[in-house]
């Protein structure tokens, strides 16, 4: 290890042979080292927002033939800071009759909720926060708290849209957590850890190429856990003043937003680190700052999607998407998952432990799960055309609002 | 080992203090000008008529309901999915019963009616 190739880690082991030879014991010099790294992962990943916030509205900006922001800056990217310093010295209205303790806890948890989730992501191989055995179970567990945040902001407002936005949160968030979970199981059972670090080791092959459909079905659930653009039914602006965030004023407003933009920006990066390799790249093993780099690529191509899927898409109704969750993506999730394990297990089953150290293996594994995948997909395609044709005879009666006018009369010349 | 759960705990304390501290120093710095049509609850600038906190439609509540079912069984799947490498196949295949046993869950629902918004 030197400094060129790891400069954290080598950091750390300076800092802390340092503190050692200061007489401190080994317990304290652990503590203050886990103190730091979580003020660092903390500050990077509250401090990613400000520059997310504006790529973002740059970005819709362009995308409505707009200029976005471009004063502050080069190309207005420093725009984020005066938003802060107004938002900062805004007022609270706090309205009458809400239930104080719970009004002021709503934000907060919002955000933390959403930082938490970086202590398990692993940015590198070496340069991880912590790499817990039961990752994905944290995140999880995490993943809910955000949901929490949410249904608390809207029930202690004492305001009846921001009620409806709880109720709708209930509903919607929670509701989606279910395919999302289905769709975590199938990187562990392919990777056979439950750390996140594990599992991008075990991504000789990305997982998106094993399982393309748990990655959709993972990212679409995410994005509605999100709470943005095609699923912002918490917050429908035409309905529900501004939902949950109704009576919210100042930083506590603005708190919610910041949640808004990181939990976007995390689902990216974990969609890059369970199905697309994470640090994984060439010479990573070498230079393993290398995979910083590789994994900020990854996240960022993610997160252009997930902003042009905000941008270019019209909200949906909450049946259609209450619907879209538990009739076609849990189902969909539970087979797929059947399918994946059984086709795991025969593949460890016929070739014997011994070969699956050679080179050409992974890719084997990897055509056969994609070819499941496949088949999978086809086969509901034709449930749901078939249930289409059903739903299109029953509407499809022609109901004349009026009578026909007349054929006009050959006109005279 | 505990030192990665020393991590997240110090994490927690550390991720509630970012959002935390700069609302409370912003209560400091803002202006303090409250008045009573001012702190008034917002709903299309009428005012506000019954109670919020009152019965609201059962299916939200059925939906939680439904979702804690599923959720609280998918718990019990990751230590199946983690030592799957060291299973024996009637291990794969109990658990995969489980997770017919859950898809029929899924269609008793569907069936009764509880999926529907309506």
């Amino acid at each position: 290890m030197n400094f060129l190739t790891d400069p954290i880690n080598f950091i750390a082991n300076w800092l802390g042979n340092l503190l050692l030879s200061f007489g401190m014991s080994q317990t304290l010099v652990t503590v203050i080292l886990k103190f730091i790294g979580a003020g660092l992962v903390g500050t990077f990943g509250f401090s990613l927002v400000i520059f997310t916030i504006w790529l973002e509205r740059k970005l819709y900006g362009r995308i409505q033939d707009r200029l976005g922001p471009n004063r502050v800056g080069p190309w207005g990217i420093f725009q984020t800071f005066p938003d802060m310093i107004k938002i900062f010295t805004k007022e609270y209205i706090t309205p009458i009759g809400v239930d104080k303790i719970v009004y002021n806890l709503a934000p907060i948890l919002s955000v933390s909720a959403v930082l938490l989730t970086w202590a398990v992501i692993p940015f590198a191989p070496t340069i991880v926060g912590t790499d817990v055995n039961v990752g994905v179970l944290y995140l999880v567990a995490v993943g809910s708290i955000g949901a929490l945040g949410i249904i608390l902001a809207g029930w202690s407002s004492n305001n009846k849209y921001s009620l409806l936005g709880a109720f709708r949160a209930v509903a919607q968030v929670v509701s989606y957590e279910v395919p999302m979970v289905l769709a975590l199981l199938i990187p562990v059972l392919l990777g056979q850890s439950m750390g996140v670090n594990s599992l991008v080791n075990a991504q000789n092959v990305w997982f998106i190429i094993l399982s393309p459909v748990a990655a959709l079905i993972f990212f679409t659930s995410s994005l509605a856990e999100t709470g943005r653009a095609p699923f912002d039914l918490l917050e429908a602006e035409s309905e529900l003043v501004a939902g949950y965030q109704t009576e919210y004023s100042g930083l506590k407003f603005g708190m919610f937003y910041v949640g808004e933009f990181l939990h976007a920006f995390t689902i990216s990066a974990l969609m890059a680190a369970l199905f697309l390799g994470g640090w994984r790249g060439p010479w990573v093993e070498q230079v393993p700052i290398l995979g910083v780099a590789y994994f900020f690529i990854k996240t960022f191509i993610v997160y252009f999607v997930v902003v042009l899927i905000r941008i270019s898409m019209p909200r949906l109704r909450i049946d259609q998407m209450l619907d879209f969750n538990w009739k076609f993506l849990t189902p969909l999730a539970l087979v797929l998952l059947i399918v994946t394990a059984i086709v795991e297990k025969a593949f460890i089953i016929l070739v014997p432990s011994l070969q699956l150290m050679e080179v050409g293996v992974p890719w084997v594994r990897a055509g056969v799960h994609l070819l499941m995948n496949i088949i999978v997909v086809w086969i509901t395609i034709q449930l749901l055309k078939s249930h289409r044709i059903k739903a299109v005879r029953v509407v499809a009666k022609p109901r004349p609002i009026a009578v026909a006018p007349e054929p006009p009369a050959s006109v005279i010349s | 080992m505990q030192s990665d759960w020393l991590f997240i705990g110090l994490f927690l304390l550390i991720v509630a203090l970012f959002p935390g501290a700069p609302i409370f120093l912003a209560g400091l710095i803002g202006p303090h000008k409250s008045s009573i049509p001012k702190a008034q609850t917002y709903e299309c600038g009428l005012e506000t008529v019954g109670e919020t906190w009152v019965q609201f439609r059962v299916q939200y509540y059925i939906f939680a309901l439904t979702f804690l079912v599923f959720d609280v069984e998918l718990v019990f799947l990751f230590p199946w999915a983690v030592a799957f490498g060291q299973l024996s196949m009637f291990g794969v295949l109990s658990g995969v019963i489980f997770i017919l046993i859950l898809f029929a869950e899924l269609l008793a629902a569907w069936r009764k009616g509880v999926l529907e918004w309506a």
